[in-house]
C-alpha cells in the first residue's frame, strides 16, 4: 500500500493539472476572441478603404455633374483621411453622401444608360453592403470579447496579457438604395 | 472562391433548412464558384455531385420533436477529413447551435466560418447546462447571418451578439412558367373578361383568418353577382366544405376550393388566373406566396399591409386596396378585370420587382459576406482538438 501522504499529493497533484487544463482553455478561448477581434478589424478597413475608393471612382468618373462629383470627392477623401477620433463621424457622412448622390431622382436610371456607369454601380451596392457586414461581424466579435473579459477568472487572473478592451464601431451604414 | 457548406439535417427528408441550402449550392455553382455540402446521408443515398454524405442521421428528441441529426466520433471524423480535404475559402455552417454536423464542424474548424441561423422559436430550450459548451463552438464564428426578423432576434436574446439579415429567396425560374390547370383558360387563352368571366385566384390557409379568406369571400358577394361569369379558385390547407358553406348558395358553383396542391399544381394555379388575390390582414413580413405569385407573372391585388407595399413597391407592381375592405376590394378587382392592358402592364412589373428577392440576388448578398470574412491565402483547416 502507498503511505497516506502519497494519496494525497496524487490528488493535489491531479486536481492541479485539471484546473491547469481549464485555465488554459479559457486562456486559449480568450486568446482566439482577441485573434478575431483583430481579423474583423482588418477586414472592416478594408471594407472601408474599399467604400471609399469606389466613391471616388465614380467621382472621378465624369459619369456624374461637377457638384455631385464635388460632394462625393470631398466626403471620401474626409473618410479616407481621417483620424482615430474622427473616423466614425467622417465614414458616417459618406454613408449620408452616398445616400444623397444616389437618391437623386433617375440617379441609377442614368448612370446605367452611360458607359460603364453600371459597372461602377454595382461595385458601389457591393462596397457598401461589405461595410455594412463587416461592422455587424467586427462588433459582434467586440461583443463577444468583451463579454469574455468581464468573467471573473479573466480578471483574476492576467489571462487578456496586454491586448486592450476592443471598443465597438458605431456609424451609420445604411447603404444607398436604388 | 471555394465554400464548404455543412447542412445539419439529412438531405433527402424536405425541409426549409435543406431546401434553402440546395437553393443556394446551386445558385453560387452558377456564379462559377466550387461548392463542396457535407450532410448526415446513408453512403449510398442519391447525392448531386456537389454533396458528400456523413453517414446516416439518428432520430432524436430534441427541441420539443425529433429531429434526424449527426454526431458521435464517426461524423466527427468524416467532417475533420473533409474540411481538411476541401481546402475551402469559406467553411459555411448552417443551423450551428443545433446538435448536428454543424456544431461538430465549428468545434473542429479554424478559420473564416459563416453562421447562418434559420430557426426561431419563442420561449428558450437552451438550458443553462449546455450554454458554455456552445459558446466555446459559436464563438469561432466569424460572420453570421439570420434568415429573417424572427431568427436574428432568437439568435440576439439566446446567445447575444447580432447578425446580419439576408432573407431566403424565391427560385423565381420556378414559376416562370407553367401551363394552366385543366379547365382553365389561363391568361393567354381567350380573354373571356369582356363577357363578365374571368377568375380570381387565392392560395394560402384558408382556415387562418389573418390570410383574409372571408375578405375576399365577401368581396365575392358582390362581384359575383355582377358579373355571372367570373369564378373563384382557391388553393391552400383547409377543410373545403367550411369554406362553401360561407358562399350565397346561387354563387357555390362558381367557387372551386383545390384544397392541399403539389408543388407543380401550385405554380398551375398561378397561372390559371387573371388577378391573384392576396387579402391578409397581417403578420406578414415578407409574403413568400406573393412572391411566387409575383415570379408566376400574375396580375395581383394585395391588402396594403406593410410588408406587400414594400415588395410591390408602393402599387406600382400590383394593386392594393385598403386592408379588410371588402367593397374596395371588390371595386379594385372589377377594374382590373375590365382592363387588360393594365393587367398586362401589372404582370410585367410584378416579374421585375420580384428579381430583387430571386436567390441569385441573395447568393449575390451571401457571396459578399465570404468575400468580407475571407482572408488572403489562407483555407479552413481542422485539428482534432476541439473547443
Amino acid at each position: 500500500m502507498f503511505p497516506g501522504w502519497i494519496i494525497d499529493a496524487l490528488f493535489w497533484i491531479a486536481l492541479l493539472f485539471l484546473v491547469g487544463v481549464y485555465v488554459s482553455w479559457r486562456a486559449t478561448r480568450l486568446d482566439r476572441l482577441h485573434v478575431r477581434v483583430e481579423t474583423a478589424r482588418a477586414a472592416l478597413d478594408a471594407a472601408l478603404v474599399r467604400r471609399a475608393a469606389v466613391a471616388l471612382e465614380l467621382a472621378a468618373s465624369r459619369l456624374l455633374d461637377p457638384a455631385t462629383s464635388l460632394v462625393l470627392a470631398t466626403a471620401a477623401h474626409e473618410a479616407r483621411t481621417a483620424d482615430a477620433d474622427g473616423r466614425e463621424f467622417a465614414e458616417s457622412d459618406l454613408s449620408r453622401a452616398l445616400r444623397a448622390v444616389v437618391d437623386q431622382p433617375e440617379f441609377a436610371a442614368t448612370l446605367e444608360d452611360r458607359g460603364d456607369g453600371k459597372a461602377v454601380l454595382d461595385e458601389l451596392a457591393a462596397a457598401a453592403a461589405k461595410v455594412v457586414y463587416a461592422r455587424n461581424f467586427y462588433n459582434d466579435a467586440v461583443a463577444a470579447a468583451r463579454t469574455a473579459r468581464s468573467k471573473l477568472l479573466i480578471r483574476v487572473l492576467p489571462l487578456a496579457g496586454k491586448a486592450p478592451l476592443p471598443d465597438f464601431f458605431e456609424i451609420d451604414d445604411d447603404p444607398p438604395k436604388w | 472562391m471555394r465554400v464548404g457548406i455543412v447542412c445539419p439535417y439529412t438531405w433527402d427528408v424536405p425541409g426549409g433548412v435543406q431546401q434553402h441550402i440546395r437553393d443556394l449550392a446551386e445558385a453560387l455553382l452558377g456564379f462559377g464558384h466550387h461548392v463542396s455540402v457535407i450532410t448526415p446521408a446513408d453512403d449510398d443515398a442519391p447525392l448531386p455531385d456537389y454533396v458528400v454524405p456523413a453517414g446516416r442521421a439518428v432520430p432524436v428528441p430534441y427541441n420539443g420533436s425529433v429531429a434526424r441529426l449527426a454526431f458521435g466520433f464517426l461524423s466527427a471524423s468524416r467532417v475533420r477529413r473533409w474540411i481538411n480535404e476541401g481546402d475551402f475559402d469559406v467553411l459555411h455552417v448552417h443551423e450551428p447551435a443545433a446538435p448536428s454536423l454543424g456544431l461538430l464542424a465549428c468545434w473542429t474548424a479554424d478559420g473564416p466560418i459563416v453562421g447562418t441561423f434559420h430557426a426561431s422559436y419563442e420561449k428558450s430550450r437552451m438550458v443553462s447546462v449546455t450554454a458554455p459548451i456552445l459558446q466555446s463552438a459559436l464563438e469561432k464564428i466569424t460572420g453570421r447571418i439570420a434568415v429573417s426578423e424572427a431568427a436574428r432576434k432568437t439568435l440576439v436574446e439566446h446567445l447575444g451578439g447580432d447578425a446580419v439579415l439576408i432573407p431566403n429567396g424565391v427560385a423565381t425560374e420556378k414559376y416562370a412558367m407553367a401551363d394552366p390547370l385543366p379547365g382553365w383558360p389561363g391568361r393567354n387563352g381567350v380573354d373571356q373578361t369582356v363577357e363578365g368571366g374571368g377568375t380570381l385566384g387565392f392560395l394560402g390557409r384558408m382556415d387562418e383568418p389573418r390570410k383574409g379568406l372571408p375578405v375576399l369571400l365577401r368581396a365575392f358577394e358582390i362581384l359575383g353577382r355582377e358579373r355571372p361569369g367570373l369564378r373563384l379558385l382557391l388553393a391552400g390547407p383547409g377543410d373545403a366544405d367550411d369554406v362553401v358553406a360561407k358562399v350565397s348558395p346561387e354563387l357555390r358553383d362558381r367557387v372551386v376550393v383545390l384544397g392541399m396542391v403539389s408543388e407543380e399544381d401550385k405554380v398551375r394555379a398561378y397561372h390559371s388566373v387573371d388577378v391573384f388575390v392576396a387579402p391578409n390582414l397581417g403578420g406578414e413580413s415578407f409574403g413568400i406566396v406573393l412572391a411566387e405569385a409575383m415570379s408566376a407573372g400574375a396580375p395581383i391585388l394585395a391588402s396594403d399591409i406593410e410588408a406587400f407595399d414594400r415588395v410591390l413597391r408602393g402599387g406600382r407592381a400590383g394593386a392594393l386596396f385598403p386592408v379588410g375592405d371588402h367593397e374596395a376590394l371588390a371595386a379594385a378587382a372589377g377594374e382590373l378585370l375590365d382592363d387588360p392592358a393594365r393587367r398586362k402592364q401589372l404582370s410585367a412589373e410584378a416579374r421585375a420587382a420580384v428579381r430583387v428577392y430571386d436567390w441569385s440576388a441573395v447568393a449575390r448578398d451571401v457571396l459578399r459576406v465570404y468575400e468580407t470574412v475571407a482572408l488572403d491565402g489562407l483555407t479552413v483547416t481542422a485539428s482534432g482538438r476541439g473547443g
